[in-house]
């Protein structure tokens, strides 16, 4: 009761800690944000070499869409782009993070060097996507060491040039995508294991499981909201996709993805239009919100429930334990 | 009898299983470190040796491509030395604000009773997933009228709204920080702000260190908004420095271009590799996604 008391005597201390915080939100994020979406029904043009605006409704969504004469459905296209290479890069890598996390957490068979392969697998997503980008691309080009190896062993054909292919530009991007970040799920989905209570396999032991039954009926379902973590925050990381892409293999102005416009994210897209049409470039920038947004919204409906709870018990105990880092 | 056979093939069978999974592993191992090999491997080759194909012996030609990139960059309007120092200047000052004021926000709301308590936590959770990239075109538009544009100053304070380390750091506060220190601090006569830096901060230290690595990887890898609001070239940071390597200026002379890569790649990994601990156990932790 005493303490209650207290508590409420300092509240407002509370106010002045968070203020900074908020303050700053509103300004360089909520304000933009509202800001952006007031853009997306501002028609922009040039005069004189003065800029001029005035309020055109939805015109630049329908314009963006495709639903007006002369314009084109760009954003339907970079949307595909975009989803395409995200999922090539998922679907491998969640199979692969499985696969390592259920053997890297296996006490039946205990591999050696543990620490290391995770400290190696997760190396490439703290190196600079840039470089990482450039040096693919040094290696996959026409006459790039890996491309020259690949065609003297006969593996791909003497003209095969990875740059000018749809499949070769979109799956070499969603191969860097994979080798960046299959070492981080592979860590997230190692400390879900561990979560897991172990008096749940020592049951299956005695009943005489297998290793595969222990996985699919003990391990999966029980990772499950973990993944469902793993999967919404790539796949809106994945669509704001931008580095890898825009330094990959495209035009000397940039943003432009070759070839054929094939390699191009939606992020590339507001990039090549934030100078030359600001309303249209908000209008794809209020598309991806919504997009996100729906995104977000269905990992709430299937987040919640008696789920999160267990995983937020778990986050705790894994916090309590790991106090020492 | 037929059970000591059946334990011997059991074993048996857990030595093969150790055997290719331990191949299986290496060979994961192999390719996340191959690209930076032949990184390593090409720096020291020759523009005409790299196009014959992939290698693994290092060559001679290390010094001869670094005289050529210090040759070729001074056509250029920033150097490498000055992105990396830009770079610098960008991602110090916005990692220190950004774990000091995550650390505030998350003792504000885990330590004080206040009415829009619950709500503020709401919100910070519900706009941790709100990207970038959807709000940058009215920041451009709002730097370009208050003239921020081209300055560092967008860049670094809004690092002080990280909503993914409020996050974490209130995650680690409700495991580790007591009510009853904080009013024993008071009750020593500390005023409020002087509790949270000399109780609770040095508490928080390891939560601190695992957040300021990835912010500091965050803010030094970030390519996005430096796109859009640097423009003079002397202000560039180092991921725009690699943009220009991809230009055609850079593109006939590919030692010149891995050595380039070297430069940017090579103490990231050293660095990496010395906190690696930290930095394992903190994306266990659920702290990466900055």
């Amino acid at each position: 009761m005493k303490k209650r008391r207290k508590k409420v005597r300092y509240g407002k201390y509370g106010y002045l800690f968070v203020a900074p915080f908020f303050l700053t939100y509103a300004f360089f994020q909520l304000w933009p944000l509202i800001n952006t979406f007031f853009y997306s029904m501002l028609n922009y043009y040039k005069r004189n070499g003065r800029e001029f605006s005035e309020f055109c409704g939805l015109q630049n969504f329908q314009n963006i869409l495709g639903l007006v004469s002369g314009e084109k459905a760009y954003v339907l296209h970079y949307f595909k782009n975009t989803f395409i290479i995200w999922g090539m890069n998922f679907i491998p890598q969640i199979l692969v993070s499985l696969l390592l996390a259920a053997w890297l957490t296996d006490n039946k068979v205990r591999l050696r060097s543990r620490g290391a392969v995770k400290v190696i697998t997760y190396l490439p997503s703290v190196i600079t996507a840039a470089s990482i980008s450039v040096l693919f691309h040094a290696l996959f080009s026409q006459y790039g060491p890996i491309t020259m190896t690949l065609k003297n062993l006969g593996i791909i054909g003497s003209s095969f040039n990875f740059l000018e292919s749809s499949a070769g530009t979109r799956g070499l991007i969603s191969f860097i995508l994979f080798w960046m970040w299959y070492g981080n799920t592979t860590l997230l989905l190692i400390s879900g294991v561990l979560g897991i209570s172990p008096d749940l396999y020592e049951a299956a032991d005695i009943d005489g499981a297998n290793g595969r039954a222990k996985f699919f009926r003990i391990t999966l379902p029980l990772l499950k909201p973990i993944m469902l973590y793993v999967l919404i925050t790539s796949a809106i990381g994945g669509l704001q996709m931008y580095d890898i892409p825009a330094l990959f293999n495209v035009s000397n102005t940039g943003y432009v993805g070759f070839p054929n416009d094939n390699s191009t994210t939606v992020a590339m897209y507001i990039m090549r239009l934030y100078n030359s049409d600001v309303g249209k470039a908000a209008a794809v920038s209020v598309l991806l919100f919504i997009v996100t947004l729906i995104i977000s919204l269905i990992f709430f409906k299937f987040g919640t429930s008696n789920e999160e709870k267990a995983e937020a018990r778990r986050r705790k105990k894994r916090l309590s334990e790991g106090g020492g880092c | 009898m037929a059970d000591t056979k059946k334990l011997q093939s059991y074993s048996a069978n857990q030595r093969t299983q150790k055997i290719i999974r331990g191949v299986v592993c290496i060979l994961f191992c192999i390719l996340s470190l191959l690209p930076f090999v032949l990184l390593v491997m090409n720096a020291t080759r020759a523009s005409d040796d790299i196009q014959m194909g992939v290698s693994l012996i290092p060559s001679g030609h290390f010094l001869e491509n670094w005289k050529n990139l210090m040759i070729k960059q001074q056509g250029m309007q920033v150097t490498l030395w000055s992105a990396v120092r830009n770079s610098m200047i960008v991602s110090a000052p916005a990692t220190i604000l950004a774990v000091y004021f995550s650390s505030m926000t998350a003792y504000g709301i885990q330590v004080y009773d206040f009415k829009m308590k619950k709500a503020a936590w709401a919100f910070i959770m519900a706009v941790m997933m709100v990207p970038n990239q959807i709000t940058i075109i009215g920041f451009y538009r709002f730097m370009l009228k208050l003239g921020l544009v081209d300055n560092y100053i967008p860049l670094i304070l809004p690092a002080i709204a990280a909503p993914a380390v409020v996050f974490f750091m209130k995650q680690y506060m409700e495991s580790t920080l007591s009510i009853e220190m904080i009013e024993a601090a008071r009750i020593d006569g500390a005023g409020e702000l002087k509790t949270f830096n000399r109780i609770a901060m040095p508490i928080m230290k390891p939560a601190v260190a695992t957040q300021a690595i990835f912010q500091f990887i965050a803010q030094w890898n970030n390519l996005f908004t430096p796109t859009i609001m640097l423009t003079t070239d002397t202000k560039k940071t180092l991921p725009l420095f690699v943009q220009m390597l991809n230009s055609d200026q850079f593109r006939v002379d590919y030692g010149v271009v891995y050595v380039a890569l070297f430069v940017t790649v090579v103490p990231l990994i050293a660095v990496y590799l010395i906190l690696s601990r930290y930095i394992v156990a903190g994306v266990a932790l659920g702290g990466v996604k900055g």
